[in-house]
């Protein structure tokens, strides 16, 4: 070893002459910034989020609201409305319970299980995520369109998917695809299968061990899932758009109903039904904070995914 | 160990049944109906494909909306930074309240959330009627496509960068503060560098959404061939002239896109766990 | 860099962490700030450092008044329990990180930087680690890193929060020896935090045993382990027997035993005894009765538990393993026991705990080889 240096010896500058009329508790400014700094950002990032997010949502109600209750309720009465309000509740109907069931096999093989192209499969999940909705409409037009692979069969069996609602409900089901399983993945693997194995050599069977051990422990994830996937359900545009054929009373959810009502400059009524999802958007964001606030705990590891 | 030999019997059952389960769903609802495109596309042959996708419109079209979603997700990523780190150090009065409001791209259906974009932007909207005087126009207009992908991606870059600035440990600032760093050179040469891997990671989830959004982008947008026409609006135009072919053609180019980007993600997001691990 | 501290203060949300401390460091010193968690012992490191803002109070460097400085201003070199050490820079960017955000004319250039680096690698013997990250060294050696990082910048003082505590006891124990060594060839006067006594014991000149946000003593390792001022430092510096006895007029009187003592403190007191210093003697000396409840071997220890015939008190005696007096420890033997080294402190519940230095502080060294012959 070369020959240590000495510090000892180095004298260290003189220190800065004292604030001897400063306040004696300072502000750690160790790890902070001062006031106006803060401040400063605290009114940025607010008045971003106001702007991009608060104000576009006042506007929904407002426009609403601006020719007057009669309108706004009569749009609502409307039998092409009410006929969108039930087609969109049946396609989430059928997609978020399939979702459900995928979701809960998907994280149960996933998280107690070790085997090889886990990390693929996980990545597969999440495809439909950046897949764009239209590409995911298109895919099955080209299935079960009138010119697609199955087309001609369909036709002669007179089987209707495209322009009908099983086509609106597997676009569904594609777009809101990884919702239940990604949040019930990251949880379940944290939970690890110490709990099962207990239940286990107590006798209890494979499906009595979900129901009794595993559905309690993931029960508030699972419930954030199916929010999540019920609100875009509910929401879902543009892979909707391409295989329902828009016809109005029919193949209408309320998405592509504000689009029509829009389209016919019937601008009051169509924020009228908007107005209806943007309800429904908040109430889920309530649920959702409610449910993060209340099962922190439970739902933290999806947050750390 | 060998993985073809069967291992020990598993103490918890319903692999197969789970495994089975996912597999079958996952390739009737994804796989098949995505390789289906790519069938498609291969029976167009190289001629096929480049035709379609080497006509101007489709050209102008991929330009705005990469473009666009560039923009956007930068846009986001520096403003979802700043949110981030205010909504994780400051305590301030509605803090709660606007972090619930933060998804609401997420929960808000993107027609409503169209709509609603369309309807502020416009000459005589809340914003519009400030903005056209000066010369900006946003609604019916490339910058339209924009403002509305900023709002569809803007949860991303916070909801990634979140846990991270909230897991920094506070020791690693102030042994930068013993040190004698100021609190410039703490943020930008010891935080920031830790936050990286997830900003990029949240840049690039919101990349990938505003370059397959539509629902929102086609009401404010105007839609004006070559000029404010984003590609999945030609997808369904080619759709609704019947033209599959080059729908197809624009499909599996789009599809092609999005499993380079969710390879990224996915890069980004193995860097992020590792550093967060580390 | 001498340091003095007058009467500083600190409160947590009404938990006083520093209730009026005072304590001169010199110049040079290796000092460990011992107590239990919650004691204010890293409360006082970091009020030192300016990490903590104090309530009230004067910190000096030297001849200046510190308190008002800021961390940086402060230059003080800190080593943190869990390292700190920046994930995304390479060691030796660590290392020269304090030296690259200087300003102005005291701002080294990039090659100084790098050889300052390189002096600090070898002074921490980790020459060759120099582009490696944290993640690809072991505790001890992201310890030392730490170390080096903070002496790079020439500390006035080097302050070290619980510097052993996340490493595995063989490591810890080498690395104890190096930071004495490290230490005596630098000559930084230096502060660490410790709840282990046998780390403060073994490393410091002088320790300061903390309790409760105050100082209990302060003294070098043999002082405050053989004369402790007050029960509490007798407790926390190992194990301790206590039973009741009566101080009258120059006589302490347990049960039957009397001894001779000058203890200034009368009526009933406390008597505070180490297991090793409770000796076993002939049935026939003066001494307590006590029975053999259990015994049990611990590495070169044997421990017995008994229970004094008087008032039933349990008591611990403990000898060496060679010691042939182990031969009557057995379970049920009836032993006679006497107390060979002691303390005496009123009664638990008498005079509050803080007065207590003042009456007793020369009590027990008085007491020291106060052995009652027959």
């Amino acid at each position: 070893m070369s020959q240590p240096r000495d510090h000892s010896l180095q004298d260290p500058p003189a220190l800065p002459p004292e604030f001897g009329t400063g306040p004696l508790v300072r502000k750690n400014s160790a790890i902070t910034e001062p006031a106006w700094v803060r401040w400063l950002l605290i009114g940025s990032a607010l008045g971003f989020l106001s702007l991009f997010l608060l104000l576009p949502l006042a506007s929904v109600f407002t426009e609403a609201l601006r020719d007057g209750w009669g309108t706004y309720v009569s749009a609502l009465r409307e039998p092409d409305a009410y006929s969108a309000v039930k087609l969109t509740l049946l396609a989430a109907a059928i997609a978020v319970p399939l979702n459900l069931v995928f979701g809960v096999a998907a994280a149960w093989c996933i998280a107690k299980f070790e085997f090889r192209g886990k990390q693929l499969l996980i990545s597969l999940i999440d495809l439909p995520f950046s897949v764009s909705p239209v590409v995911a409409g298109l895919v099955y037009v080209l299935i079960f369109g009138a010119h697609g692979w199955a087309g001609g069969w369909l036709a002669e069996h007179d089987i209707k998917i495209i322009f009908a609602v099983p086509g609106i409900a597997l676009a569904t089901i594609f777009v809101t695809f990884p919702f239940i399983a990604r949040e019930l993945i990251p949880l379940m693997q944290e939970q690890g299968t110490d709990d099962e194995q207990a239940a286990l050599t107590l006798g209890a069977g494979g499906f009595r061990t979900f129901w009794r051990v595993t559905l309690p422990n993931i029960k508030w994830g699972l419930l954030y899932g199916v929010l999540l996937c019920n609100a875009r359900a509910f929401g879902e545009f543009g892979a909707v758009s391409v295989v329902s054929g828009h016809i109005r009373g029919q193949t209408n959810t309320l998405p592509l109903h504000i689009e029509i009502l829009y389209n016919e400059y019937a601008f009051a009524a169509a924020f009228a039904v908007a107005s209806l999802l943007a309800a429904l958007a908040l109430v889920t964001l309530a649920l959702k904070t409610f449910l993060e606030w209340r099962y922190a705990d439970q739902l933290a590891a999806a947050r750390r995914h | 160990m060998n993985p073809f030999k069967p291992k020990q019997r598993r103490a918890i059952p319903g692999f197969g049944l789970t495994l089975g389960i996912t597999l079958s769903y996952l390739s009737l609802i994804v796989l098949i109906p995505l390789a289906g495109v790519y069938f498609k596309a291969a029976g167009l042959g190289w001629d096929g494909l480049l035709h379609t996708l080497g006509s101007a419109r489709v050209l102008a079209s991929l330009k705005l909306t990469f473009g666009s979603a560039l923009i956007a997700a930068l846009f986001n990523a520096f403003f979802g930074l700043l949110v981030a780190w205010v909504f994780v150090r400051y305590q301030f009065p509605g803090k709660r309240l606007f972090d619930a409001f933060i998804d609401l791209p997420f929960a808000l259906p993107t027609a409503v959330a169209g709509i609603a974009l369309t309807a502020l932007y416009a000459g005589n909207g809340w914003l519009g009627q400030y903005l056209e005087p000066l010369g900006i126009q946003v609604a019916y207009h490339p910058l339209g496509v924009v403002v509305a992908m900023t709002f569809i991606s803007l949860p991303f870059v916070v909801r990634t960068v979140e846990p991270v600035l909230a897991e920094a440990e506070k020791e690693l600032e102030e042994a930068a503060a013993t040190l004698g760093a100021g609190r410039w050179i703490t943020v930008t040469r010891v935080i920031l560098p830790s936050v990286w891997p997830a900003l990029l990671t949240g840049f690039a989830l919101a990349f990938a959404r505003a370059v397959g959004e539509y629902g929102s982008i086609i009401f404010i947008a105007g839609n004006i061939p070559m000029v404010s026409e984003i590609t999945p609006l030609l997808i369904i135009i080619k759709l609704e002239e019947f033209d599959y072919a080059g729908a197809t053609a624009i499909a599996a180019a789009m599809l092609t896109l999005s499993f380079l980007l969710l390879l990224l993600i996915n890069l980004f997001q193995a860097w992020t766990r590792r550093s967060r691990n580390r | 860099m001498e340091i003095s501290i007058r009467n500083v203060r600190k409160t947590f949300a009404a938990f006083p962490a520093l209730a009026g401390v005072d304590l001169d460091i010199a110049s040079g010193e290796l000092i460990a700030l011992l107590g239990p968690s919650g004691s204010g012992k890293t409360t006082l490191l970091r009020a030192l450092a300016g990490l903590e803002p104090i309530d009230a109070g004067q910190i000096k460097f030297g001849a200046n008044d510190a308190t008002h400085l800021s961390v940086q201003e402060r230059r003080v070199g800190f080593v943190f329990q869990h390292y700190a050490l920046f994930k995304h820079m390479t060691v030796e960017d660590n290392i020269g990180f304090g030296l690259s955000v200087r300003k102005g004319p005291d701002k080294p250039d990039k090659a100084a930087i790098r050889q300052r680096a390189q002096e600090l690698l070898e002074l921490v013997q980790l020459s060759g680690l120099g582009k490696r990250y944290p993640a690809q060294l072991s505790g001890g050696q992201k310890q030392r890193v730490a170390l080096a990082r903070a002496l790079a910048i020439e500390p006035r003082v080097l302050l070290l929060d619980e510097p052993f505590g996340a490493l595995d006891a063989k490591v810890r124990k080498d690395l104890r020896r190096w930071l004495r060594e490290l230490h005596d060839k630098t000559g930084v006067t230096t502060v660490f935090v410790t709840h282990d006594q046998e780390e403060a014991l073994e490393l410091a000149d002088r320790v300061v045993v903390m309790n409760r946000g105050r100082i209990e003593q302060v003294g070098t390792t043999a002082e405050v382990y053989e004369q402790p001022a007050t029960p509490f430092v007798f407790d926390f510096l190992g194990s301790v027997n206590r039973f009741r006895g009566e101080v009258q007029g120059g006589k302490l009187k347990i049960n039957g035993l009397s001894l001779n003592t000058d203890s200034p403190l009368s009526g009933a007191v406390e008597i505070y005894v180490r297991p090793h210093d409770l000796r076993i003697v002939e049935d026939s000396s003066p001494g307590l009765d006590a029975r053999v409840l259990s015994v049990q071997r611990t590495g070169p220890f044997v421990r017995a538990g008994a229970k004094l015939a008087h008032d039933g008190t349990r008591v611990d005696i403990e000898l060496s393993h060679l010691d042939p007096l182990t031969a009557a420890l057995v379970p049920g033997a009836q032993l006679r026991l006497l107390p060979a080294i002691y303390g005496l402190f009123p009664p638990e519940g008498g005079a509050p705990l803080k007065t207590l230095p003042d009456v007793v502080a020369n009590a027990v060294p008085e007491q020291r080889g106060d052995r009652a012959r027959a």
